[in-house]
């Protein structure tokens, strides 16, 4: 459904006749065009997986990460220009601290996503700002306060777009190549993998998406929220997320092999 | 009360600062946890001077469904104090869908006191049920520090009642039992303050509801020097 806005795209406080707002599908646009990122909710926590395009050799591998850790308990994963990216991992840090400021308790996941999406929309209102080229995709473990207690908690995935809205999910898809990996995640029987094996279908999803020809370089960025990280988010120890990606690709491999 | 900068001054907790004509709760307060919930009880007494304001004052005032608070001090400052809580925890329940906990009442009202621990003359004492923790007792005095304890005794009557308390006090009372603490230390303590009397007001807050108890001033528990 595209369609050029002539003279009504140029601020974002300018509707179309149509009703639409141009500069906010736009910002969806630049969303389209990044590198994919992908969240799953299982059973025992969330995973987090992104599509991290590189380009150039010359990068450190490991660097421009493009999920935060926001609190304790969740995490962040965007899509979009990177630097706006930085911004509202910022901006949700903020919030999760003011909120145990207030209230003496970590923000609930659903909080938190509604306090971004909050913030996301202010940025449609005027024409002095931009919205953020950028959907958020938002993990976190709701549990109770007593530390012994963690491991009775929900997991929670929301996924906030350029425009404000946000919707919860038990697996979502932004970026590029999110028209085949939600494809990919809507074959999964998400409520019965467990945080160990979701690493391995995320790291698999990532690489079946990538385009070999259009994008040469890209590396593998997972975070989860796991029993083995202490229901904590935190980026994949190394071991573990190379064992996950190397099983992935062998299920490829196997894969093509058996379509010859 | 002037401070002169630069001088090694502190924050004097000052109860005459009840300004002239303010009306005063000198107080008996208390609020016990049991098993399954909490039982909260004040005397009635509200005094400006030696006058009684109103001799059936209720201090238990209600912030949240299973939340309430006991209130010492000025009057119109512990008003006003739970005034703001009661509309911040409506406000918590409305965005999150789901009973705050007394925790969460508990830094709020702490906020409110601490920040203007200068202007206020404020001791509260916040109880109540929630899923998480069961019953949950917290005591905020005078400077605005949050302390919480299977049960905590305020108010000017309160002096006279520690010994009592501390040698009674068993962690495995039944509701009945705690019951009966609340209202034999209120009692004891009404007797012996000239700023504590009347009548006493009990509310028991459990997961099914708030029962609220009224011991008229005839019906008080007497001690030694019964009539």
């Amino acid at each position: 459904m595209s369609s050029i806005g002539t003279g009504y795209d140029l601020s974002a406080s300018t509707y179309s006749p149509d009703g639409r707002i141009f500069q906010v599908e736009y910002a969806n646009k630049a969303v389209d065009n990044a590198g994919t990122a992908i969240g799953l909710k299982v059973k025992d926590g969330v995973v987090l997986a992104v599509e991290k395009l590189v380009q150039s050799k010359l990068l450190v591998p490991g660097s421009n990460k493009r999920i935060a850790t926001v609190d304790l308990h969740a995490g962040v994963a965007t899509a979009g220009y990177l630097a706006d990216g930085r911004h509202v991992a910022n901006r949700a840090r903020d919030e999760a601290e003011n909120y145990r400021e207030n209230y003496n308790k970590r923000i609930p996941t659903k909080m938190l996503s509604e306090r971004l999406s909050l913030y996301f929309q202010a940025y449609t209102l005027y024409s002095s700002v931009r919205p953020f080229a950028l959907s958020a995709i938002v993990a976190g473990w709701d549990s109770h306060p007593d530390p012994s207690k963690a491991a009775e908690g929900t997991p929670q995935l929301y996924c906030i777009e350029p425009s404000g809205v946000y919707w919860g999910y038990r697996g979502c898809a932004v970026g590029k190549g999110r028209t085949l990996a939600k494809t990919e995640i809507e074959k999964l029987k998400l409520e019965e993998l467990t945080a160990e094996e979701a690493l391995i279908e995320a790291a698999r999803i990532i690489h079946t998406v990538h385009d070999e020809a259009k994008d040469k370089d890209f590396e593998l960025e997972l975070s989860w929220i796991s029993p083995a990280s202490g229901f904590k988010h935190a980026a994949v120890p190394k071991a573990i997320a190379e064992e996950a990606e190397r099983k992935a690709k062998e299920i490829i491999d196997a894969a093509n092999e058996m379509e010859e | 009360m002037s401070k002169i900068h630069g001088e090694d001054s502190y924050a004097t907790p000052d109860v005459s600062r009840l300004k002239a004509g303010e009306v005063n709760l000198g107080t008996s307060i208390m609020a016990v946890a049991f098993p399954g919930g909490v039982v909260i009880g004040a005397d009635s007494r509200t005094t400006t001077g030696s006058y009684i304001a109103n001799r059936v004052t209720d201090k238990l005032t209600y912030l949240h469904e299973r939340i309430y608070c006991c209130r010492s001090g000025s009057a119109a400052d512990t008003q006003a104090i739970a005034d703001v809580a009661h509309s911040q925890l409506g406000l918590f329940a409305m965005q999150h869908g789901e009973r705050p906990t007394v925790n969460v009442a508990g830094t709020m009202l702490e906020s409110i006191c601490y920040s203007n621990k200068d202007q206020l003359s404020a001791g509260i004492i916040v109880a109540g049920w929630d899923k998480e923790n069961g019953g949950t007792v917290y005591n905020i005095p005078l400077g605005g520090g949050l302390f919480q304890a299977p049960w905590a005794i305020g108010g000017s009557g309160s002096t006279y009642i520690y010994g009592y308390c501390d040698a009674t006090f068993r962690e495995d009372f039944t509701k009945e039992e705690t019951i009966d603490f609340v209202r034999n230390s209120l009692a004891l303590a009404m007797s012996r303050d000239g700023s504590s009397g009347g009548t006493i007001r009990l509310a028991i807050i459990e997961e099914g509801g708030v029962e609220r108890i009224f011991v008229p001033g005839d019906k008080l528990p007497q001690f030694w020097e019964k009539a």
